[in-house]
């Protein structure tokens, strides 16, 4: 168990590098210099720069070194989690993430708890629901979710619940009622997709013989989905869970630019159009981890759901 | 002796009726069956698959599948019809009035959940025992009494980690937890070892006794019915057409299809299939072979298995060698061996003087026409996608033999399939049929061994004798040589002149099959006989003439 988590630790680290490097050698690749960019201020034209201050400020960012000494200082410095200072910012990037991250891990627990509680009843629903017209319009509400983009279900929940009827304030974050209407957005698409994996598995695991043996218990229908069948269902949802957790970052970028709120998704489009290197590098670093993690932690409970699987390190 | 026919029938079944709705339009699968079971009696409702024996058990418990349409006759518990009762009130009967002991014990059991939960949970249900810890306390007990040994420890078990007798074991336990009047066993022990079977239809037979239970025993298994049941109903195409006391219905049955279903079953007492010509030279010499398996346990080390420890025996050409033993003795290892789908650690298997574990890669796959299998799931041995003939021609292909179509039709023709079987896909054939496929696969490189690995035990009886009727004529017309792999001694005695009886990987008895049979000498082999059903009482009435 103990080796288990060290070897896929090591494996994480290597993912973290690897995602590091790549983001490294894509943000050296792509146009655009982002000193110009900085001293250009907003709306500034490319020609009103000065080449002997870009040149200061390039040697002051570190960016006139070789690519590979960037690279390595790079490394060593991202390895004690130092990312540096934002380029438009000038403040530690650390910092600027720390204020981005409570917003968005609100954001993404809110959404990740709708998910689960709406995608495991849709599935429950869309299989026991007494009439099969019943079962297939929860199921083919979820399709409907699942394929509508989310800034398009941001924008008409905008339109409904806060311009429409009122009921929920259309931007800016701190209060529950401020996080309502941005979570569903961000969940909708997940819920579907969360619904359809769980809801097959679990016709799948309704046709096993032990439901029948429960069901000759005298256990009702219900329970003999939700304490027999549900739980031997569960393991592909939950990998497609884990896999969620990891994209939910950049579900955020499109939510929280659609409901103007503060978070990582609104500074990840900011630090790319500004060409903020250090963020960006930083933001690539923390979606890496949390996904490494997420997807371990995922593994971890495998063997607690279905004693049969056992974990072992490859 | 008399009273279950006196007093008021348990159970009473008058005309029912079950049709199952399916893209084709409503099919029936039981067209009118009646049957009653008395307290303290045992009743086997005999069948052949597709007979709607299962269906008649299920209509009694409600738990008809969905896509079921409504059932019509009666079913009477104590004199309360079950039939059109609503879910709610059956609920209450099933578990509490009626146990059921189901087919499958491994799939049976809940894989997630540990054992003594899935038998406090019919407790709990019914409201039999206050508070979880007294239900997990009387469930302990129940294990126990199910013949469990440590039902503390194995309460704590999953089913995983428990063999099929002990799950069976636990089905019981819940089957028994409500202390119903009356127990549906569907084929309870035909998953299971002979010697597994027996223990547990004792069990069964002493609760029934002990507490006055009724049971309906659903089995395709003539012999366990004659043995175990008071009285017998023969179900076939969805209806009861025979129904008597178990002796008289078996020794001497009135409709013709019980008639053909006695003749059907293999016996102990049939005569043994004819030897190989006595100065036939040898075609398969195995000398020592060893498989061990590693494998690495979940709490860490290692667990080291010899599957097939130190066999030897020679099969002369034209031979029948019937390799007999229980689940885990080895003897599917020992068929992927000698098919060289596997490697043995150590010993040789010589093929017409060619020593098939150390020759080259390519040398081997040519001498792979010589040795050809058939193996129990014929379902699973075919690619759907393919159609019969395209099945059939693929080891041709595979050896660039010209005049594949000529070919097929002669192995359809040899195996007595129609020719137009050839066009269509395997899941168009019953089960016999598929069967026959593999069979003319596996002769379509002309070899001279097959190896047959269980290849009739999930056919049902009468297609099972047509099988091995197929396979010891192709044997004379062929001159073929058999390893014949099966857990039934009676289909071993009827296609074998040899048998090996192995036991834990090693092979303890071999010799003549009317030696072995009449003279078992080793204790296993004597213990697997004696729990053949009907065994013993059928070779002492051919003793004595």
């Amino acid at each position: 168990m103990i080796r288990y988590v060290l070897v896929r630790l090591g494996n994480g680290l290597f993912v973290l590098w690897a995602a590091l490097t790549v983001s490294f050698l894509v943000l050296h690749l792509v146009p655009g210099d982002p000193v110009s960019v900085m001293l250009r201020g907003n709306g500034g034209e490319a020609s009103s720069v000065d080449p002997a201050a870009a040149d200061a400020l390039r040697a002051e960012l570190g960016l006139d070194r070789p690519v590979h000494e960037q690279y390595l200082d790079f490394v060593w410095r991202a390895a004690r989690l130092d990312f540096g200072t934002s380029f438009t910012t000038g403040d530690e990037v650390r910092a600027v993430l720390g204020r981005s991250l409570g917003p968005t891990l609100e954001l993404a627990a809110a959404a990740l708890l709708l998910t689960l509680v709406l995608g495991v009843a849709a599935a429950v629903a869309g299989t026991l629901l007494p009439k099969a017209p019943l079962r297939s319009a929860v199921l083919s509400a979820t399709v409907v979710g699942n394929a509508v983009p989310s800034f398009w279900t941001g924008i008409v929940l905008l339109q409904v619940f806060s311009f429409g009827l009122g009921w929920f304030p259309a931007y800016g974050a701190g209060d529950l009622g401020q996080l309502v209407l941005p979570a569903f957005a961000l969940a909708l698409p997940g819920i579907g997709t969360l619904a359809q994996v769980l809801s097959r598995s679990l016709r799948t695991a309704l046709a096993d013989p032990y439901v029948r043996t429960a069901r000759a218990k005298g256990a009702s229908r219900l329970r003999a989905t939700t304490a027999h069948a549900l739980r031997n269902a569960a393991i592909p949802a939950m990998t497609l869970f884990g896999l969620m957790v990891g994209g939910i970052v950049a579900g955020a970028v499109i939510t929280e630019t659609v409901f103007s709120r503060p978070g990582l998704g609104t500074l990840t489009a900011n630090a790319i159009g500004g060409h903020d290197f250090p963020v960006i590098r930083a933001l690539v670093f923390l979606a890496g981890a949390l996904y490494v993690l997420v997807n371990l932690a995922v593994d971890l409970v495998y063997p607690k759901v279905d004693p049969r699987i056992v974990l072992r390190a490859a | 002796m008399n009273e279950p026919t006196v007093s008021p029938p348990l159970l009473a079944v008058r005309d029912l009726r079950v049709s199952y709705r399916t893209r084709a339009g409503t099919v029936p699968a039981v067209r009118g069956a009646s049957l009653t079971v008395a307290a303290g009696e045992t009743v086997a409702l005999v069948g052949e698959s597709g007979s709607g024996k299962s269906s008649v058990g299920l209509a009694v418990l409600g738990l008809l599948p969905d896509g079921t349409e409504p059932v019509s006759g009666s079913v009477e518990l104590d004199g309360r019809n079950l039939v059109g009762l609503p879910e709610r009130a059956l609920r209450g009967v099933r578990g509490r009035e009626i146990g059921f002991v189901p087919q499958d014990p491994k799939a049976s059991l809940n894989p997630v959940q540990r054992v003594g939960a899935q038998v406090a949970e019919v407790l709990r249900i019914h409201g039999l025992e206050r508070g979880r810890a007294a239900a997990a306390r009387r469930a302990r007990e129940l294990l126990g009494e199910a013949g469990l040994p440590e039902p503390d420890r194995v309460a704590e078990r999953f089913p995983h980690e428990l063999s099929g007798g002990m799950c069976q074991r636990v089905l019981i336990a819940i089957a028994l937890a409500g202390r119903p009047r009356l127990l549906i066993a569907d084929e309870p022990t035909s998953a299971l070892d002979v010697t597994v079977q027996r223990h547990l239809l004792d069990h069964l037979a002493d609760v029934t006794r002990r507490a006055g239970t009724g049971l309906l025993l659903i089995t395709h298994d003539l012999a366990v019915a004659t043995e175990r049941a008071e009285r017998v109903a023969v179900m076939s195409d969805g209806r009861v057409v025979e129904t008597g006391p178990s002796a008289d219905v078996i020794g001497a049955p009135s409709h013709p299809y019980t008639r053909e279903l006695v003749a059907a079953a293999p016996s102990l007492t049939a005569p043994p299939a004819t030897p190989a010509a006595p100065d036939a030279e040898p075609l398969l010499t195995v000398e020592n072979v060893r498989r061990v398996f590693r494998t690495r346990l979940p709490q860490g080390g290692r667990q080291v298995t010899t599957a097939v420890d130190g066999v030897s025996f020679t099969l002369p050409r034209g031979g029948s060698l019937g390799v007999v033993g229980e689940s885990g003795s080895g003897k599917s290892t020992l068929a992927q061996l000698l098919l060289r789908l596997d490697r043995p650690d150590a010993g040789r298997i010589v093929l017409d003087g060619v020593d098939l574990t150390s020759v080259p890669a390519g040398r081997l796959r040519r001498l792979r026409r010589h040795v050809q299998p058939v193996f129990q799931d014929s379902y699973g041995s075919l690619d759907h996608t393919f159609t019969v003939a395209e099945a059939i021609a693929e080891p041709l292909r595979a050896f660039g033999v010209p005049g594949r179509a000529r070919r097929v039709a002669d192995l359809l023709d040899l195996v007595r399939l129609p020719a137009a079987a050839g066009a269509r896909r395997p899941t168009e054939l019953s089960g016999g049929q598929r069967q026959r496929v593999c069979i003319a696969r596996a002769l379509a490189l002309t070899p001279r061994l097959l190896v047959l690995d269980e290849p009739v035990s999930a056919l049902d009886v009468s297609v099972q004798a047509r099988i091995l009727t197929l396979l010891a004529e192709l044997r004379e017309e062929l001159g073929l040589a058999y390893v014949f792999i099966s857990h039934d001694l009676a289909v071993v005695r009827q296609v074998c002149d040899r048998v090996l009886v192995m036991r834990r990987g090693r092979a303890v008895e071999q010799g003549a099959v009317a030696d072995v049979f009449s003279g078992p000498r080793h204790p296993y082999t004597q213990e697997l006989l004696a729990a053949v059903p009907g065994g013993p009482r059928t070779v002492s009435e051919g003793a004595s003439p």
